[in-house]
C-alpha cells in the first residue's frame, strides 16, 4: 500500500500513546520524591540504579527515544503537508470559533515540550548517564540531589509548570485524537475515551506538577 | 441596510486576487445571502462592470454548490446552514462583511469566488460506489437491513459535497468528506464487499489530489450543512486500519 | 406530418415485454465503437450514461454544474413510486398505471404509463442495490408511505432527501464508469447546439464555461436528459441554473415540443417575500397531512394571522373539498390558493400567500410528536423566513415546479429527429397534464435505467453500418458558427439592462397571464407583451465580462430560449380549449370553478414544430386512444 498521510498519522498515535504509557511509569517512579527527604533520596536513587541496569527498561528507553524522535519528525512531516495543502491563506480568518484552541496548536504545543525536554534530558538524563555523579550511603549514583538542587531555584520550578500546563493540553487532545486515529467510532465508547483522556490527563500532570512545588516548597 | 462588502475578485488561478472594497445600498433582512449578492452584481452590470462570479444552483441547501467564507467562516456565521440558507437577517445596518473563496491548494480558484471542487469527483471514482450494474438487481427486500443501520448510512450519505469541512480545516482535509462516503457504504451489507478496497483507494486518492491530513479538531462537523458526524473520520480510520492489517 | 409514437401492438401487460424481445441488438464487441452524448446528470441523464456504458458504449456526458451530483433531482424531497404491493393492500402496476393516468387527467399516453408502472419495482431492487438508504421498518425490510392522490402505500423514501439519495446512487453509478474509462464527464460544460447530420442528430456543440472554448462533440446518438423549464418563470423551486435551451436548440433544429403549457404548481412553497427573491423554496407536501390551510374570511386584513379569530378564518379547502381537504391534489390545491388571494384574501407582507396551520395539530398530537415529523421541515421554515412554526400559522403559497410538457417522444422515448432522445423531466411522455407526487424521481430513474438502454441500442444497432460522421463535418462548422455569433452579439450588446431584469419580467408576466390559470384575453395579451420583451432584450440587454467565466453570458443565452419558450406556452394553452389537469382555461369551468375537459376535441398531444425565426409555430397533433381504462371526470369533492 502506499504511504500517505493516514499512515503518518498512526505512526503519531502509535508514539504519541507510547509516550502517554511511558508517562504513567515515570510519574509512579517519581512518586517516590514525596517520601520523607531522607527515605526519597534513598528510594530514589535505588530506582533509578534499578531502572539503568535492567535490560527491559533499556529496551523501553530505545522505544521511548524513538517515538519522541518519530514523533517529532513526523508531526514536522505533517505539517509540511498541511502547508502545502493549504494553499493561499485567508485575508480574513475566524475559523478558530468552530473547534478548542488547543486541538489547532498542536504543533505549537508540542515545539514547547520539545524545548522543554531537551533542557530535561541535560539536566537529569544526560547528568546521569554520561557525568561521574557522586554516590549516595548504599552506593547509588545521587541524582536526588540534583533534583532537588534543580528545584529549589524558581525559575526552573516555572518553566517545568509552564511546560507541564503545555504537555496537559497536547495530551488532552492528543489521547484522544489518538483513539480516532486508530479508529474508535463507536459513540458508545468515544465518549469512553474522552473520560479516560481526561482523567489521564488531570491525574499525570498535576502529579508532575506538584513534584517541582513540593520540592520548591519543602526547601523553604 | 447599508452594507460595505470586502470580496476577494480574482481573474483566474493563475493570477494574483486582492479584496475589492464595494458599498451596497437597500438590502433587505429577507433576502438571502446570495441574493445580496444578486443584488450587487445587479449593480455592477448597471455600472458596466464584471460581475462577482460565484457558484450556486438550487438555492435550498441541497445541492452543495455554493459556497464561500464569509466573515472568516465557512458558510458564514450560522452553524450547520449553507451560503445559499444564510439570510441577511444575521446581519445589521453598517456592517462590514468580508467575503472570499473556499481555499485550499486541492481547490484551486476559477475566478473570484469560484473554486474548483473536481478533486472530490476523484475520490468518489477511486471507490465511492457499490459496484452493481443496472438490469437484474435481487430483490430489495432480499436484502434485509436494519432500521439502525439504515438512518446510520443516510446520515453518513447525506452529505452534499459543498467544501465546508475542507475549507473550515486547518490542514484542508478532505476526511469528512471521504469518510462519509465510506462509512454509508460499510455499514451497508451491499456496500460490505467492497469496503477494504474502497478505503485504501479513496483514502490515497484522497492524498493524491493534495489534501491535509486530519487532526480531529472537530471543526468540520460544526461547519457541515449535513451536521455529518466526524466519527465517520474514525469510521473511515478504522476501515482503513483494518485493511492495512487484514487486506492481501 | 404524422406522428407515430411506434407503440408496440398488443396487449397492454404485454407491449413492453414484446419490444424489449424484438429490440435491435448490437455485438458487444461493436459497442466500443458506438458512441453517446448524453445532456444532463440528473437521475434520467447519469443513470442512462451510466448504464449504456455498462453494456459497452463510448459514452460522453455533459453537465453545467461544477459536478455531476448536483443535477437538480437532487432536490427532490418527498419520495418515489414504485407497485411494489409490500404493504398488501391491494396495490398492483394496473393500479399504479390508472393512479397515474388518472392523475394526469387522462393527457398522457397508456402504453407509456403502463410500462412506466411495469419497471417501478425494479428500480426500488436497482437503487437499493446501489446502497440507497430507503427507509427500512425494524425488521429490516423496506418501509413506506401514501402520497397524494392515491389510495395505497406505494411510496419509498429516505427521509426527505430521497432525490440525493437517488442521485447519489446514479451519480456513483457514473463515477464508477468513468474510473474504467468508459464514460468520459464533461463539468461546467453547456450544450448550445444540436448538430443534425442528414436529418439525424449527429453531436452537439458545447461551451466550456471556464475556458469559453467551443467545443464540438460527434456521436451516433444524443441523449437530452436536461430536466425542466420551469425557471421560465424566474420564481420556482427550480435550481438557479435550470434552463430550457438544450431542448430549446434541438426544438429549433426539428424536434417537436409538447405540452408545452402543462406546469404543474406545487402548493406548499414559501412565498415571495421581496423584488429581490430569486428562489421559492417547496416545503414538502406531506405538511398537509397535519397542517390546516385557511385565510381570514375578510379580504384585505391587516391583522398578523395569529391574530385572527377562528370563527373569521376560512379553511377554503376543506369548505370545497369536504372528502380531500387539505390533502387534495396539487393542481386544485394551487389554484384554489390562487383564487383566495386573488380574492384579496391572502396574508404575508406581500398578500401572496396563505395559512399552514398546526396549532389544532399540536393541540391534538402535542408539539413533541409534530416535532417529530416535521421538525426538519420547521426548521428549514425558520431558516428562511425567521419564523417560528409551531407558534404562528406557516406561511406558503404555490409556485411553478414540474414541466408536464417537453420534447415530444415516442414509445422509444426518441424524438422527431431521429438519433436524438429525450428523457426524464426534458420529455413529456408520462405524466400527462398534471403529476403525481413521487412520480417524477420514479419517471426520471426508468427511462434511464430501464427503457433507454434497450431502445438507444436499437437505434444504434443501424449506426454501425452508416458512415462515421467526424467533428470536420460542415454541420459542425455551420452550429458552431451559429453560437459564436450569438456570443458575439451578447458580449457587443450595448444597452442597460442585465439577463436577469428580463428573466424576471418575463417570469412575472408568465405567472400573471399563462400560470395557475389562463384565459384568451391573458394569453394573447402575454404574447404581444413576449414579442415585445424580446425587442427589448435584442436593444436593452447588456453583458458586462469577457468571454472566459462569465454567468451573465450564460445567463443571457438561457433568457433568450426562455423569452422564445414562453411564447410557445401561450400559444399551447391558447390552442387548447379545454381545462385539464394543470392547464386551467377560466372560460372552460363549472360555475362552482371547477376545471372542464373536453375529451371529444382535446383528447390528443400537442406537437409544435418549429417553423424559423418569427414564424408561427405549427400545431401537429398525436391522438390519445384509451383502450383500456374509461376516460373519467377527476372529482375530489
Amino acid at each position: 500500500m502506499k504511504t500517505n498521510s493516514l499512515q503518518y498519522k498512526l505512526w503519531m498515535s502509535g508514539t504519541g500513546l507510547f509516550l502517554c504509557f511511558f508517562l504513567v511509569i515515570h510519574l509512579l517512579g517519581n512518586l517516590q520524591l514525596f517520601l520523607p527527604p531522607d527515605r526519597a533520596r534513598e528510594q530514589f536513587n535505588w530506582y533509578s540504579h534499578l531502572l539503568a541496569g535492567n535490560i527491559i527498561i533499556e529496551i523501553i528507553a530505545y522505544v521511548l527515544y524513538a517515538s519522541i524522535i518519530g514523533h517529532t519528525v513526523y508531526a514536522i512531516i505533517l505539517t509540511v503537508k498541511k502547508s502545502k495543502a493549504n494553499g493561499t491563506k485567508y485575508v480574513y480568518d475566524k475559523r478558530g470559533v468552530s473547534s478548542v484552541w488547543y486541538s489547532r496548536n498542536m504543533g505549537l504545543l508540542g515545539t514547547i515540550i520539545f524545548l522543554f525536554l531537551i533542557i530535561h534530558f541535560k539536566d537529569f538524563w544526560y547528568q546521569y548517564k554520561f557525568t561521574n555523579l557522586p554516590l549516595d550511603a548504599k552506593g547509588n549514583k545521587d541524582l536526588y540531589t540534583i533534583v532537588e538542587k534543580a528545584y529549589q531555584q524558581l525559575w526552573y520550578v516555572l518553566v517545568y509548570e509552564v511546560a507541564l500546563i503545555a504537555l496537559g493540553f497536547h495530551l488532552l487532545h492528543g489521547f484522544f485524537s489518538a483513539a480516532r486515529t486508530l479508529g474508535v467510532f463507536h459513540p458508545k465508547y468515544v465518549r469512553w475515551v474522552k473520560v479516560v483522556g481526561w482523567v489521564y490527563t488531570t491525574v499525570i500532570i498535576l502529579g508532575f506538577m506538584a513534584m517541582p512545588v513540593y520540592v520548591y516548597l519543602n526547601s523553604l | 441596510m447599508r452594507l460595505k462588502l470586502k470580496i476577494w475578485r480574482q481573474e483566474a488561478a493563475t493570477q494574483p486576487g486582492a479584496m475589492v472594497d464595494y458599498m451596497l445600498d437597500d438590502v433587505s433582512e429577507h433576502m438571502s445571502f446570495l441574493e445580496m449578492i444578486d443584488l450587487l452584481n445587479e449593480t455592477l452590470v448597471g455600472k458596466g462592470e464584471r460581475v462577482v462570479e460565484f457558484d450556486h444552483d438550487c438555492r435550498e441547501g441541497i445541492c452543495g454548490q455554493c459556497g464561500m467564507m464569509i466573515n472568516g467562516r465557512a458558510h458564514g456565521p450560522l452553524p450547520n446552514t449553507t451560503t445559499c440558507q444564510l439570510h441577511m437577517r444575521s446581519f445589521k445596518d453598517g456592517d462590514t462583511i468580508y467575503i472570499e473563496p473556499f481555499r485550499a491548494a486541492a481547490f484551486p480558484i476559477v475566478r473570484d469566488l469560484k473554486i474548483d471542487r473536481s478533486g472530490f469527483d476523484r475520490v468518489i471514482q477511486a471507490g465511492g460506489f457499490i459496484s452493481a450494474s443496472t438490469g437484474q438487481p435481487p430483490e430489495a427486500n432480499s436484502i434485509l437491513i436494519s432500521h439502525d443501520v439504515t438512518e446510520a448510512a443516510f446520515d453518513a450519505a447525506a452529505c452534499i459535497g459543498c467544501g465546508a469541512c475542507v475549507a473550515t480545516c486547518k490542514n484542508s482535509s478532505a476526511a469528512l468528506f471521504t469518510s462519509a462516503k465510506i462509512t454509508h457504504l460499510a455499514l451497508l451489507p451491499q456496500g460490505k464487499l467492497e469496503a477494504a478496497d474502497r478505503v485504501v483507494n479513496m483514502v490515497d486518492q484522497m492524498e493524491a489530489e493534495g489534501f491535509g491530513h486530519c487532526s480531529n479538531t472537530e471543526a468540520c462537523e460544526v461547519e457541515c450543512p449535513q451536521s455529518i458526524s466526524v466519527l465517520h473520520i474514525a469510521r473511515m480510520n478504522f476501515e482503513y486500519n483494518k485493511a492495512l492489517v487484514m487486506k492481501p | 406530418m404524422m406522428l407515430d409514437a411506434k407503440i408496440p401492438a398488443g396487449d397492454l401487460a404485454d407491449k413492453w415485454d414484446k419490444y424489449k424481445e424484438h429490440a435491435k441488438l448490437v455485438n458487444p464487441a461493436n459497442r466500443k465503437k458506438l458512441d453517446v452524448i448524453v445532456v444532463g446528470t440528473g437521475l434520467a441523464g447519469a443513470s442512462c450514461a451510466a448504464s449504456l456504458a455498462e453494456q459497452g458504449y463510448s459514452v460522453k456526458s455533459f453537465c453545467f454544474q461544477d459536478s455531476s451530483r448536483r443535477a437538480h433531482s437532487v432536490a427532490a424531497q418527498g419520495g418515489v413510486n414504485a407497485a411494489k404491493n409490500y404493504k398488501n393492500d391491494g396495490d398492483s402496476v394496473y393500479r399504479m398505471f390508472y393512479d397515474t393516468i388518472k392523475g394526469g387527467d387522462f393527457r398522457s399516453r397508456e402504453a407509456n404509463v403502463y410500462r412506466l408502472a411495469q419497471c417501478s419495482a425494479q428500480l426500488i431492487d436497482q437503487a437499493v442495490a446501489q446502497g440507497v438508504p430507503f427507509a427500512r421498518e425494524y425488521g429490516g425490510y423496506l418501509n413506506n408511505r401514501s402520497f397524494g392522490g392515491v389510495q395505497v402505500s406505494r411510496t419509498f423514501y429516505a427521509r426527505g432527501q430521497t432525490g440525493q439519495q437517488l442521485l447519489l446512487g446514479a451519480y456513483q453509478a457514473l463515477m464508477r464508469q468513468e474510473s474504467l474509462g468508459k464514460v468520459k464527464t464533461y463539468t461546467r460544460h453547456e450544450m448550445l447546439e444540436l448538430v443534425v447530420v442528414d436529418g439525424k442528430a449527429k453531436g452537439i456543440i458545447a461551451r466550456d464555461l471556464l475556458t469559453g472554448q467551443i467545443e464540438r462533440h460527434a456521436a451516433n446518438a444524443v441523449v437530452l436528459a436536461t430536466g425542466g423549464y420551469g425557471k421560465v418563470y424566474y420564481l420556482s423551486t427550480l435550481a438557479m441554473g435550470c434552463n430550457s435551451s438544450a431542448i430549446w436548440r434541438a426544438h429549433k433544429k426539428g424536434a417537436f415540443m409538447s405540452g408545452v403549457s402543462w406546469i404543474q404548481f406545487h402548493p406548499t412553497c414559501l412565498p415571495q417575500l421581496g423584488e429581490h427573491q430569486s428562489k421559492l423554496t417547496l416545503m414538502s407536501e406531506s405538511l398537509r397531512n397535519d397542517g390546516r390551510i385557511w385565510v381570514p374570511k375578510k379580504a384585505s386584513d391587516e391583522r398578523e394571522p395569529k391574530d385572527i379569530p377562528e370563527e373569521e378564518r376560512d379553511y377554503y379547502l376543506e369548505r370545497k373539498y369536504p372528502a380531500f381537504g387539505n390533502l387534495s391534489p396539487r393542481d386544485i390545491s394551487s389554484r384554489a390558493a390562487k383564487e383566495r388571494i386573488d380574492a384579496g384574501c391572502g396574508v404575508g407582507a406581500m398578500k401572496n400567500a396563505v395559512c399552514l396551520d398546526f396549532s389544532k395539530a399540536i393541540k391534538e398530537q402535542g408539539k413533541e410528536k409534530i416535532k417529530e415529523k416535521y421538525s426538519n421541515l420547521f426548521t428549514m421554515y425558520e431558516k428562511i423566513n425567521g419564523i417560528n412554526a409551531y407558534e404562528q400559522p406557516m406561511l406558503i403559497s404555490p409556485a411553478a415546479h414540474f414541466t408536464m410538457g417537453g420534447l415530444w417522444v415516442d414509445y422509444q422515448l426518441m424524438t422527431t429527429i431521429p438519433g436524438l432522445f429525450a428523457l426524464g423531466e426534458a420529455n413529456f411522455a408520462d405524466h400527462g397534464a398534471n403529476r403525481l407526487g413521487a412520480n417524477s424521481l420514479l419517471q426520471a430513474c426508468v427511462d434511464g435505467y430501464f427503457v433507454a438502454p434497450y431502445t438507444i441500442p436499437n437505434y444504434l444497432a443501424d449506426e454501425l453500418k452508416a458512415e462515421k460522421v467526424t467533428t470536420d463535418h460542415p454541420a459542425f462548422e455551420e452550429a458552431e458558427q451559429v453560437v459564436k455569433a450569438q456570443l458575439d452579439r451578447f458580449l457587443q450588446s450595448k444597452g442597460t439592462l442585465s439577463a436577469d431584469y428580463f428573466h424576471k419580467t418575463l417570469g412575472k408576466l408568465l405567472y400573471d397571464k399563462c400560470g395557475l390559470s389562463r384565459s384568451k384575453e391573458s394569453l394573447t395579451q402575454a404574447i404581444t407583451d413576449i414579442k415585445q420583451l424580446r425587442e427589448s432584450f435584442k436593444n436593452d440587454l447588456k453583458i458586462t465580462g469577457d468571454g472566459t467565466v462569465n454567468s451573465e453570458l450564460e445567463k443571457a443565452g438561457r433568457v433568450t430560449d426562455y423569452l422564445e419558450l414562453g411564447e410557445l406556452m401561450c400559444y399551447d394553452a391558447l390552442t387548447r380549449e379545454e381545462s385539464c389537469g394543470a392547464h386551467f382555461r377560466e372560460e372552460y369551468q363549472t360555475p362552482d370553478g371547477e376545471a372542464v375537459r373536453n375529451d371529444q376535441d382535446f383528447c390528443f398531444v400537442s406537437a409544435w414544430e418549429w417553423k424559423g425565426s418569427g414564424a408561427e409555430e405549427e400545431l401537429h397533433k398525436e391522438p390519445l386512444v384509451f383502450e383500456n381504462v374509461e376516460l373519467a371526470v377527476r372529482s375530489y369533492k
